[in-house]
């Protein structure tokens, strides 16, 4: 062990540098100038993207915990390009007066709980992991908690934090129960050992129960409406997005590696699991009024077609489960991009103060009918090619009757979708939204989600790169 | 570049240009100069098709391209049309223009209106001319998602209603769609080897029969729904009663062939083993479709109505032809598929002409129009008599085709069904010259009537564009359906081998 090979942790080592030098600064800066903290950041976290994708080196750390293969980097990629867009969007929150004297924490939490989702996503054991996946929750309930002098804030703290420590309990017992057995944490050393036993899988089920509670897969979701509702928009949109993203790629991988020998038995879960959130993360999202609410169940119901690429258990699913993350990031973040500004700028968060937003607002309406359309699958945006290949991925393995309840649900997926459309474009309202003036920053942060939505499904490249990477894990 | 993929990409163009206009006037001018552009283009494909024939060219599809898009998946960009496609082409061409002269006078949003539209269109002209299976889905939802903001925002009446459950059933048929391409995907080459989308490639191919059986009334329904296949073609009387009049128009008149299109250029020619297994269920329905489509168009009142169970009448026609799978019939079934698109417009656009000036759809309010607006009156009774079979016009000529094609069958069941299916023509005249003796003879039933002022020139153009086609195949029909035949050869071929016929 050399310096040299801690630059295979260079992603986590920059974050945690960017992270520090925002905690320095904040100290170093007058009242005055705080406000030069919001750039800083974002100049940093855009270097750190940058830098991100420089040529990295592969291998192992610390026998075997830590773990870089291209693909890792490829996702950690991802992620930082996720968050960027994050931090863009929430400038213009940050900015207002209730936040001027505690935005530089944001950053700092922010970035933590990045870093968690980075060590483990690079996991080689249970342990980084499990470490890994504490880091990044817990810094997450001061987040959404973070406008704490709103009750519904600190609730969705407090029931974040509850249903997490829940959720690692079991998910802990699970891998105790795998340790007991086998006599080791370590995937590479699990899997060729794994048998199909009743306590495998009774440890399995507890192991997936605890991811299950992370990913809010029905009926393991029930935290997740309040939670984002009650969060600040942008937290939100982190939660929905990266946190769900990262945990998803984990339990990918740790299905493939860990448990391929009892894939048999994980495949039934997993599609019934697909099948449940798919179907009642859309219903619920139907009824749904407020709009964060509306997003959260929709998200839910997103998270379900995530499980159409894992289910296949194959270098494809893989492939597709990473594209699709990249898409989901754009097009949900297009979402909360234009909620937020909106809620910013008129405190409105329902579906009909929505009413006529075309005609005061056009530029929002058609970014938010583009991220949609993208959610609900439809072409040319790049949502329509990120279901296509989950799909192909489900039926390469001959789940046809999953892909056909799939393709059911993006359908009704698309009727609430086009509601908001229909709010926008139909509906007339005596009081509209009136139009504002969005400052660079909110611009910018909706230009990388057009931009993305339009480039990403003509691009090939990007699924092809992402492939020869899963194809060599 | 060929001249194929100038078919996409001249409406990409016009949208562009469309987005820099500054009133209405200008956008329905780009508009008006990008589809014109599209129609000569449409009509070069037409000479240069039949040019590339009549010297000997016998390639199943021509100017053929292909670029690798996805290598990992296998899908490319791959476009080749054959006479079917042309045809199909210079329809959409013909309606789209057409159309653009019939929606002149869009009240708001201008910009907004023509840009759906030509997305609309984009995506109809994508799909005639896609090989692959995987960009022939993308062009069909492209095509079908704009129809939700036509009928939204510029509709009439329910107008919110109808676009929703339209764009929802359709939407539904192309989630069946999807699976069923996606089993055909897998199915598409013998184990080991790279799978494709490519129709041509998995044409060679012969999908197990196991894996035909479930997907390919998943395809056919898929394709089926946007055909409006009873009893799914609920959508189709309420959406186009509540769109505007270009979109009533390029909807029934090209759009609902997208479906008949993809029922035999895909389910049936991919899977002729199990098209023969399962036709008897699909005729049964298209039967009921053909006849139930008639009546229904008997009791309504509201004109749009009475257009649309009469289109739902005719493309139950159009299917239930190529179900009959022979020569004849599927002949017959494309050039109805023209004919009714080219009828339908043609409704579509007067319906929207005469409305413009009455304010009213319903025919009990109106009467002895043809006094007051006789070159729209007598529009409307050239082509109700197209839509009902007089021999001269276009209708005629695809009926009768149909007819004696779908006779050929010497068993009970098809003649039986034929028989029925004949009687609608029945029933089409009995509709037609109802609304001909209500709407336009008789007295004048309202004083404001009188000061109607006749076609304008841009409604001129828009209907004797389509009048003139619908006689020129009235009269002249052999180059049209010799052109259709010889591309018809691979298909039955395909279709015939597993009968052994």
């Amino acid at each position: 062990m050399n310096l040299n090979s801690f630059l295979l942790m260079r992603h986590e080592i920059v974050l945690i540098a960017v992270a520090l030098i925002i905690l320095i600064a904040e100290i170093f800066t007058s009242d005055q100038n705080k406000g030069r903290i919001r750039g800083l950041a974002i100049i940093l976290f855009a270097l750190n993207t940058i830098i991100g994708f420089f040529p990295a080196e592969t291998g192992t750390l610390f026998g075997g915990m830590f773990t870089t293969i291209p693909l890792h980097i490829v996702v950690k990629n991802i992620l930082n390009i996720g968050t960027l867009i994050v931090l863009i969007q929430s400038n213009a929150w940050l900015k207002t007066e209730e936040n001027s004297d505690k935005f530089p924490e944001f950053y700092v939490l922010l970035i933590s709980t990045l870093v968690g989702m980075f060590f483990m996503i690079s996991a080689g054991d249970f342990l980084m992991f499990y470490l890994g996946l504490e880091l990044a929750t817990i810094p997450l309930a001061a987040l959404v908690a973070y406008d704490r002098f709103r009750s519904q804030s600190a609730e969705g703290g407090i029931k974040l934090i509850l249903s997490s420590a829940f959720s690692s309990g079991i998910m802990l017992y699970g891998i105790s129960m795998i340790y007991g057995m086998y006599g080791s944490i370590y995937f590479d050393m699990l899997s060729p050992a794994m048998a199909m036993n009743s306590l495998t899988i009774l440890a399995f089920i507890f192991f997936f129960a605890g991811m299950a509670f992370k990913i809010s897969l029905v009926p393991f979701h029930l935290w997740a409406a309040d939670v984002y509702e009650g969060a600040p928009v942008n937290v939100t949109s982190y939660l929905s997005v990266i946190s769900k993203g990262a945990a998803v790629f984990i339990l990918t991988v740790i299905l493939f590696k860990v448990f391929p020998t009892i894939s048999d038995l994980w495949q039934k879960v997993v599609w019934v699991i697909a099948v449940m959130t798919m179907t009642i993360g859309n219903l619920f999202a139907i009824r749904q009024q407020n709009l964060k609410r509306f997003i959260a169940f929709s998200s839910i119901s997103q998270a379900g077609f995530f499980l159409l690429g894992v289910i296949g258990g194959n270098e494809m699913g893989m492939t597709a489960i990473v594209y699709y993350m990249l898409v989901y990031i754009f097009s949900n973040l297009g979402v909360f991009g234009v909620i937020a500004i909106i809620s910013n700028k008129s405190g409105k968060e329902n579906m009909d103060d929505y009413n006529g937003l075309y005609h005061t607002n056009p530029m929002l309406s058609l970014t938010m009918m583009l991220a949609l359309f993208s959610l609900a699958g439809i072409p040319p945006v790049a949502g329509f090619f990120g279901k296509f290949f989950l799909f192909t991925a489900a039926a390469q393995k001959g789940f046809y009757i999953l892909v056909l309840i799939a393709t059911i649900n993006t359908i009704v997926s698309l009727y609430y979708y086009l509601l908001i459309v229909k709010a926008m474009f139909i509906n007339k309202s005596e009081t509209p939204i009136p139009y504002f003036k969005s400052d660079f920053y909110t611009k910018l942060g909706l230009g990388i989600c057009i931009a993305g939505l339009v480039i990403v499904g003509f691009a090939s490249g990007i699924w092809e790169m992402i492939a020869k990477l899963a194809f060599g894990m | 570049m060929g001249i194929l993929s100038f078919l996409v990409l001249i409406p990409t163009i016009t949208i562009i240009a469309i987005l820099f206009t500054n009133d209405k006037k200008q956008a329905r001018l780009v508009s008006a100069i990008g589809t014109g552009i599209q129609l000569v283009l449409a009509g070069v494909l037409v000479w240069m098709y039949l040019t590339e024939r009549s010297a000997g060219n016998t390639a199943a599809m021509l100017f053929t391209q292909d670029f690798m898009w996805y290598p990992n998946l296998n899908i490319h960009y791959a476009v080749g049309v054959d006479g079917i496609s042309v045809a199909m082409i210079a329809l959409t061409a013909v309606v789209l223009f057409a159309g653009i002269f019939a929606s002149w006078e869009v009240e708001f949003l201008n910009r907004e209106f023509f840009i759906s539209l030509i997305l609309l269109s984009g995506g109809v002209f994508g799909f005639f001319i896609s090989l692959d299976l995987f960009t022939m889905f993308l062009f069909y939802e492209l095509a079908v998602i704009p129809m939700y903001l036509l009928i939204g925002i510029w509709g009439t009446g329910p107008k919110e209603y109808s676009a929703m459950k339209l764009t929802l059933m359709l939407m539904g048929g192309s989630a069946l769609l999807l699976v069923g391409l996606l089993g055909i995907y897998m199915n598409s080459a013998p184990a080991g080897q790279p799978l494709t989308f490519n129709l041509l490639e998995i044409a060679k191919v012969t999908i197990p029969i196991e894996a035909q059986r479930l997907f390919f009334p998943l395809t056919f329904v898929g394709f089926g729904v946007l055909g409006a296949l009873f009893p799914l073609h609920t959508w189709s009387p309420d959406g186009h009663a509540s769109a505007p009049t270009a979109v009533s128009m390029l909807h029934a008149g090209v759009l609902m062939k997208l479906g008949g299109y993809g029922c035999f250029r895909v389910a049936m020619y991919l899977m002729p083993e199990a098209a023969h297994e399962m036709a008897w269920i699909f005729i049964i329905l298209t039967t009921i479709s053909v006849v139930y489509g008639a009546y229904g168009a008997i009791v309504q009142k509201d004109l749009k109505y009475i257009n649309a169970y009469s289109s739902v009448s005719h493309c139950g026609l159009v299917i239930f032809a190529l179900l009959m799978m022979n020569k004849t019939s599927m002949d017959g079934a494309i050039l109805q598929m023209i004919s009714h698109g080219l009828m339908t417009a043609l409704f579509f656009a007067l319906i929207g002409m005469i409305y413009g000036r009455t304010h009213t759809r319903n025919i009990y309010e109106m009467g002895g129009l043809m006094k007051v607006i006789p070159f729209l009156s007598v529009v409307y009774v050239i082509a109700g008599l197209a839509s009902l079979g007089l021999p001269g016009l276009s209708g005629f000529v695809a009926e009768m085709t149909v007819f004696v094609g779908a006779f050929q069958h010497a068993d009970t069941f098809h003649r039986v069904a034929t028989i029925i299916v004949t009687t609608s023509i029945v029933v089409t005249a009995v509709y037609i010259l109802r609304v001909v003796g209500i709407l336009l003879l008789g007295p004048i039933k309202n004083e404001e009537f009188n000061h109607f002022k006749d076609a304008k020139w841009f409604e001129k153009l828009s209907t004797i564009t389509l009048l003139v086609m619908i006689a020129a195949i009235g009269l002249a029909p052999l180059w049209l359906s010799n052109m259709i035949q010889h591309s018809l050869i691979p298909i039955i071929q395909k279709l015939a081998v597993t009968t052994g016929i």
